[in-house]
């Protein structure tokens, strides 16, 4: 037990070390993040604003709806110019208990949209003001559709790519490195297994996927992303420690063909980039076209990405790792016994 | 010697890489607590042949016996009581010296501790929070040896740990190898410098083309050549013409600077000259392993 404990340490040593490694892992998935996040930020914004003037109840029940956004204007005329200007639908004008609402005629769906929602919200308070219980009742509950804002389907998606990446790179740089410097040679002369130096590696790759994980999500759910989690988020550890062990059996597969470690490195990078693509790291694959979704089914990663999506922000519960966490262990099986039998102690 | 009491029994083993026989019959034994040199030229077969006694390589036919026991296949049993310096200098990556030290001795189950006390006997306690990657090529190679002694072994196997080192460092590492047979352990080392296997080892094989050529102990090979001792003085001191007529002188020879006397009695020569007070400058070279090396290849020796 100490020796796979001081080899898991010696070896997470080392990889603390390498700077490029630590910036790989890191800082090139949080910058893809980043930049992703903010360029995106205000695409699926779909909450219409609309200028304000004046207060009351009726409009405290609408914002704290969040049906609408408001712009406040202190002046009538300013906030009629605005919708005259095309910049805003409507303008809400409140005195006291009369309200108007001056909406412009070219947008007619977004003015229908404002003055159904006013309208509603007027009712609602002319019938509480009458003190009647209301004769039907209504309730309204949102439901969370397919379609995500970016930064939702955004972390999902790089987290599992960067735990991909560093997993596969991991593998395949460290066996390739050792065998390269006979260090395998040298474990084999050890009495020691060989299941408890790769575990103990393993157990690295997978403390680093943690790592990334929280640091990922960390960034995502500050103000300027504003990720939000869903309830059974804790579920993407499993899928992060699966995932970890399917890319690092792929990277020793890569690692028993590679002689040098910048082999090693572009190998790695032709399996994962068009992986990393087409599973839908960057964009949300249902809107890619349906041959495109096909072929990414066959990848792991996206399988990964799947659950990750479904557990972080779809959700949902344990049923969706079912497939993911089936596909992972069985990819991890096959491609671990294939790197298995490839595997040369030495050059 | 007595088999029982060997470290190491090889019997004619012989292992080909196609056409080529990079070793071709070996056999030797090395007893218990003796330092036993494989020298020869690059490419003469050493490494393949330690390897093979390592466990590390099949052979393709022959036999050997380590400790008592076969090293091959992989013999979990036997690994404790060896260690192995391998020709490359194998480290983990980004571990300073004596995490190093740790990580190997973790393989054999070494407590960080005792592992970390390695660096004294091979004179790097304070290197010892130096990254591997930073130290001298006679550090690494220190380094490298307090990795293969870190479990205690009996026997110790080192592939030329003074290659590509300083006369200093050579030195210094010397003086790290008598440390540890003086604890009592076996050593089998090769080394392409015959000079330095002279000076330390206790018996030497000789190999050249997968080959044994010689095996014995250093003085008995460079005394079974009856090759002529040769003394040099400085020039005028004697001529060449009386220095041919002393005793036991067979030949005399003058260049510019020197005067050379070949001689198989080198005792009657040294105290008539030193009776004539014509010692300056002396210097006296006996017959080497290299000239050994030359009697049984008829070719000069080159690394
Ligand atoms: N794995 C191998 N494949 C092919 N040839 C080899 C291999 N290992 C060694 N050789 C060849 O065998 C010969 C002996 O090599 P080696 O034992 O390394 O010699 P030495 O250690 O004395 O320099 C050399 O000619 C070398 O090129
Ligand atoms: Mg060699």
């Amino acid at each position: 037990m100490t020796a796979f404990k001081t080899l898991s340490v010696a070896m997470l040593k080392g990889f603390v070390r390498d700077k490029a490694t630590l910036f790989f892992t890191f800082l090139f998935p949080l910058m893809f993040l980043i930049i992703f996040g903010l360029l995106l930020r205000d695409a699926g914004e779909d909450r219409t604003k609309i200028a304000l003037v004046g207060d009351g109840s009726v409009v405290s029940a609408l914002r704290e709806s969040g049906a609408l956004e408001f712009e406040s204007y202190d002046d009538e005329n300013a906030a009629v110019r605005k919708v005259q200007d095309g910049d805003l639908p409507a303008a809400l004008i409140v005195r006291g208990q009369r309200i108007d609402l001056r909406f412009a005629q070219s947008d007619q769906v977004r003015s229908a949209t404002v003055v159904g929602i006013v309208n509603g919200f007027v009712d609602r308070a002319n019938l509480a003001a009458t003190g009647q219980p209301p004769t039907f009742t209504f309730t309204a509950e949102k439901v969370e559709d397919a379609t995500l804002k970016p930064i939702q389907y955004l972390t999902p998606g790089i987290l599992s790519w960067g735990v991909a990446v560093s997993a596969v790179f991991g593998s395949a740089l460290t066996l390739v490195s050792w065998r390269r410097k006979q260090v395998l040679r040298r474990i084999r002369l050890a009495p020691i297994s060989t299941t408890s130096v790769l575990s103990s590696r393993i157990l690295v790759s997978a403390g680093v996927a943690l790592v990334q994980g929280v640091t990922f999500i960390g960034v995502a759910s500050l103000p300027v992303f504003g990720l939000r989690l869903s309830g059974a988020w804790w579920l993407a550890i499993p899928l992060l420690l699966l995932g970890t062990i399917a890319f690092f059996a792929l990277g020793m597969l890569v690692g028993a063909f590679a002689k040098t470690e910048e082999a090693a490195s572009a190998a790695a990078n032709i399996v994962v980039l068009p992986m990393a693509f087409l599973s839908g790291t960057f964009f949300p694959v249902d809107q890619a076209p349906a041959w495109l979704q096909a072929v990414s089914k066959a990848f792991p990663l996206r399988h990964m990405n799947d659950g990750m999506l479904d557990v972080l922000v779809r959700g949902k519960g344990i049923e969706a790792l079912a497939v993911p966490a089936a596909v992972l262990v069985g990819f991890s099986l096959v491609v671990g016994f294939l790197a298995s039998r490839v595997f040369k102690w030495e050059e | 010697m007595t088999e029982e009491r060997s470290a190491v029994v090889v019997r004619d083993i012989r292992k080909s890489y196609g056409e080529l026989k990079a070793v071709d019959g070996v056999s030797f034994t090395v007893a218990e607590g003796e330092f036993f040199g494989i020298l020869g030229p690059n490419g003469a077969g050493k490494t393949t042949t330690l390897e093979i006694v390592e466990g590390l390589r099949e052979p393709d036919s022959g036999e050997v016996v380590l400790l008592g026991e076969s090293p091959w296949p992989r013999n979990v049993k036997l690994l404790p009581r060896i260690g192995v310096q391998l020709q490359a200098t194998s480290f983990f990556d980004k571990l300073t010296a004596k995490e190093q030290l740790q990580t190997f001795g973790a393989l054999y189950g070494v407590s960080a501790g005792t592992a970390a006390d390695m660096l004294e006997l091979v004179g790097l306690a304070d290197k010892a929070n130096e990254q591997e990657n930073k130290l001298s090529g006679g550090q690494r190679q220190r380094l490298s040896i307090a990795c293969a002694l870190v479990h205690d072994p009996d026997i110790v196997f080192l592939d030329e740990p003074t290659a590509a080192l300083d006369p200093q460092a050579r030195r210094n590492l010397w003086d790290v190898l008598r440390a540890i047979k003086e604890r009592g352990k076996t050593i089998v080392y090769t080394t392409h410098y015959l000079d330095e296997a002279e000076i330390l080892c206790d018996r030497v094989a000789i190999m050249d083309k997968g080959r044994v050529l010689a095996l014995d102990r250093p003085a008995v090979l460079v005394r079974g050549l009856d090759a002529p001792t040769h003394v040099t003085l400085q020039k005028g001191l004697l001529s060449a013409v009386d220095a041919s007529a002393l005793d036991g002188v067979d030949e005399a020879h003058e260049d510019e600077v020197s005067l050379t006397l070949s001689t198989r009695r080198p005792a009657p020569v040294l105290s008539a000259l030193a009776e004539r007070g014509a010692l300056d400058g002396l210097q006296v070279r006996t017959a080497t392993l290299e000239d050994v090396f030359l009697d049984l290849t008829g070719r000069e020796y080159r690394a």
